[in-house]
């Protein structure tokens, strides 16, 4: 199968050092945060593929790469065969460009709350001087919203019907792929559903390619088709969902499983997992989750597992079987 | 459980005034907590829940107001306490956990000095006596090296340490009652679950009535003795979590579990509830939530809104969910 996204050993290193005058005074040294470290991954057509992972796995700087807001510092993002990083025909780029949309969390922050909201939405083909006769008000009753809400400003709407005008705006360049970081986590359990189910209607009407980035494992499980589970910025196992959810190999999708609350587990008393993610900055040698993991051996403090094939999972575990 | 609860809310209405007229964030809700219960307080945003637990401590912002309705702590009225008197209780009797653990720290305080400044208003000891105090609430709430964590900075915590600090602080001066209003919202998974299994031993060891305020259906189910579920100000049901939470009565309840995704429910669509919370200056006459409810009559438009004293006790709907009038999910 042909991947449309095909991600490659994308690694990307963050400087967080303090200015250099510090460092010289107080004997510093670099500060170097790797937040995504050769991470490979496909995507086919018309599946969502889900990311998910703690605060500081990396999976919204993953998404950012993609879309191209932020450049690699090695590795390759490849999409339909071109690398927005590297590819230099103009043509190209743009093309790409036009079939990759996203959108973000906070429905409140990433609206412009001067403009009216035909504007916003007709801006991705307004910027390529693209016709936008009638586009807003088509787009607006395709994502659930009226004709009549295109004459009006952000504040005039609650954060899920905002999150309809971002999917909106989203659609506007007719898109292929669109990645979604945490579309879900600033709404309502009600209104949740109502854009989660959203988002499904679209992806069967118009065969759109989700990349999921999200938390929240219950979210997670209804929309992905694949599911890579990311830790300090590494991907520690990847499995189509049912397989996932069933059968965990690696000790952290099992351990996030455990913790994660869950409805029918009235009273339900746990053992909850020990320690916390680890600093990105100075991560432990060997096996990033060997601190906590409670199958960790002399081997996984030296060597890192790399990913391997069990079935249908791949996972980077010494002990995963 | 003794015959008095920690806590009694009766018939408690909030009025926020304002140019475009009077608002009720709260509105005639009433409930107990007894002593080692965790009572769940779940609704979704401008439900009124984190207004409910900041009128019990106090802590409503002018020009929000009680106007009328009880609290009693520990049958003692305190509604109507200003200033010192609803201070010293502050701390002493009714402890507070905040969402955000970095702004209820105080940046350029040690973690000991703030415990310890707690200590010391509330309790009568010693300096010394109460550095020692401040060092067990840390081990207590699982703190390692505690000791020597003592004179470090909120900033040296990480955010799950952070809020064990804020729990720490919350329960030093041994409080009957803590609110705890979004506790793990801002916590990952895993933090989340050490915070939620530290919160139900404490309540159970201590004995303190808890009131666990959050949208999370998960934490409720796992944490809570019984639920409130809030809607528009008003208290929509009110019962032990278990029958709540898989037989509920209101339609608002059971359109909320539904609309939660479930492991065991696969890919189906979701089931949605049409619209969304009606903002409090242009609430529905009536049940608040009946333009969103498939079940609505001419009673639920016409009759002031039900209340559970006025319903079946555990709903406040005109028409509860029996068995045979169960949403077809």
């Amino acid at each position: 199968m042909n991947a449309l996204i095909s991600v490659r050993d994308l690694t990307r290193v963050f400087d967080v050092s303090k200015p250099w005058l510090n460092r010289v005074i107080e004997r510093l040294p670099k500060a170097l945060l790797t937040a995504v470290s050769e991470v490979s991954f496909d995507v086919p057509e018309n599946s969502v593929y889900a990311l998910v992972g703690e605060s500081g796995s990396g999976k919204s700087t993953i998404g950012k790469i993609m879309v191209g807001l932020v450049p690699p510092s090695a590795g390759s993002v490849e999409i339909e065969g071109v690398d927005l990083a590297t590819e230099t025909d103009a043509k190209k780029v743009e093309a790409v460009r036009d079939d990759i949309q996203m959108i973000f969390q906070d429905p409140f922050a990433s609206l412009n709350p001067r403009w009216r909201v035909d504007d916003i939405i007709e801006e991705p083909v307004a910027a390529k001087g693209g016709k936008t006769n009638g586009l807003a008000e088509k787009l607006l009753e395709q994502v659930g919203l009226s004709a009549a809400d295109a004459g009006k400003y952000p504040h005039e709407f609650s954060g899920g019907q905002r999150q309809r005008i971002c999917i909106a705006r989203a659609l506007a360049s007719e898109p292929r792929i669109i990645v979604c970081d945490e579309p879900t986590s600033a709404l309502d359990v009600s209104v949740q559903s109502q854009v989660l189910n959203l988002m499904s209607d679209l992806r069967e009407d118009l065969g759109l390619t989700y990349l999921f980035i999200s938390h929240d494992l219950t979210v997670v499980q209804h929309m992905a088709d694949v599911i890579g589970v990311l830790y300090l910025g590494r991907l520690v196992e990847e499995a189509p969902r049912d397989r996932l959810f069933n059968a965990p190999k690696h000790p952290y999708t099992q351990m996030l499983f455990d913790a994660a609350p869950r409805m029918d587990a009235f009273g339900r008393e746990i053992d909850p997992p020990k320690g916390e993610i680890p600093d990105a900055i100075n991560p432990p040698p060997g096996c990033a989750f060997h601190p906590r993991c409670p199958l960790a051996t002399e081997r996984c403090k030296i060597e890192r597992p790399e990913m391997r094939g069990i079935g249908t999972t791949r996972v980077a575990c010494h002990h995963a079987e | 459980m003794t015959d008095t609860p920690v806590l009694s809310v009766r018939d408690l209405v909030v009025e926020i005034p304002t140019r475009h007229g009077v608002l009720r964030p709260v509105d005639t809700v009433s409930y107990d907590i007894h002593a080692g219960e965790i009572l769940g307080v779940v609704g979704e945003s401008g439900a009124g829940k984190s207004m409910a637990g900041n009128a019990v401590i106090g802590l409503l912002d002018r020009p929000a107001r009680i106007v009328s309705g009880e609290v009693l702590l520990s049958g003692q009225p305190i509604h109507n306490l200003k200033g010192d008197a609803i201070r010293r209780l502050r701390g002493k009797k009714m402890g507070m956990i905040f969402q955000d653990p970095l702004t209820s720290l105080n940046p350029l305080l040690t973690v000991g000095d703030q415990l310890t400044e707690t200590i010391l208003e509330h309790l009568s000891v010693g300096q010394t006596e109460a550095r020692k105090r401040a060092i067990a609430a840390l081990e207590e709430v699982g703190i390692p090296a505690a000791a020597q964590r003592i004179n470090s900075y909120p900033h040296e915590f990480s955010g799950g340490m952070r809020q064990r600090v804020v729990i720490a602080l919350a329960l030093c001066a041994e409080p009957d009652l803590v609110i705890a209003d979004e506790p793990t919202t801002a916590l990952d998974v895993s933090i989340q679950a050490q915070i939620v299994a530290l919160l139900k031993r404490l309540c159970r060891d201590r004995g303190v009535a808890v009131m666990l305020v959050t949208h999370d259906m998960g934490v409720i189910a796992e944490a809570a003795d019984r639920v409130a579920v809030m809607y528009a100000g008003r208290l929509a049901e009110l019962g032990p979590v278990r029958e709540v939470l898989t037989n509920a009565h209101h339609p608002y309840t059971a359109g909320l579990m539904a609309s939660t995704p479930l492991a065991s429910q696969g890919r189906k669509r979701l089931r949605q509830i049409p619209g969304s919370m009606p903002r409090l200056g242009a609430l529905p006459s009536g049940c608040a939530f009946h333009p969103r409810c498939e079940f609505a009559q001419e009673k639920c438009r016409a009759e002031p809104g039900p209340t559970l004293d006025r319903c079946d006790g555990r709903a406040a709907c005109w028409f509860p969910l029996t068995d045979e009038r169960k949403v077809s999910a």
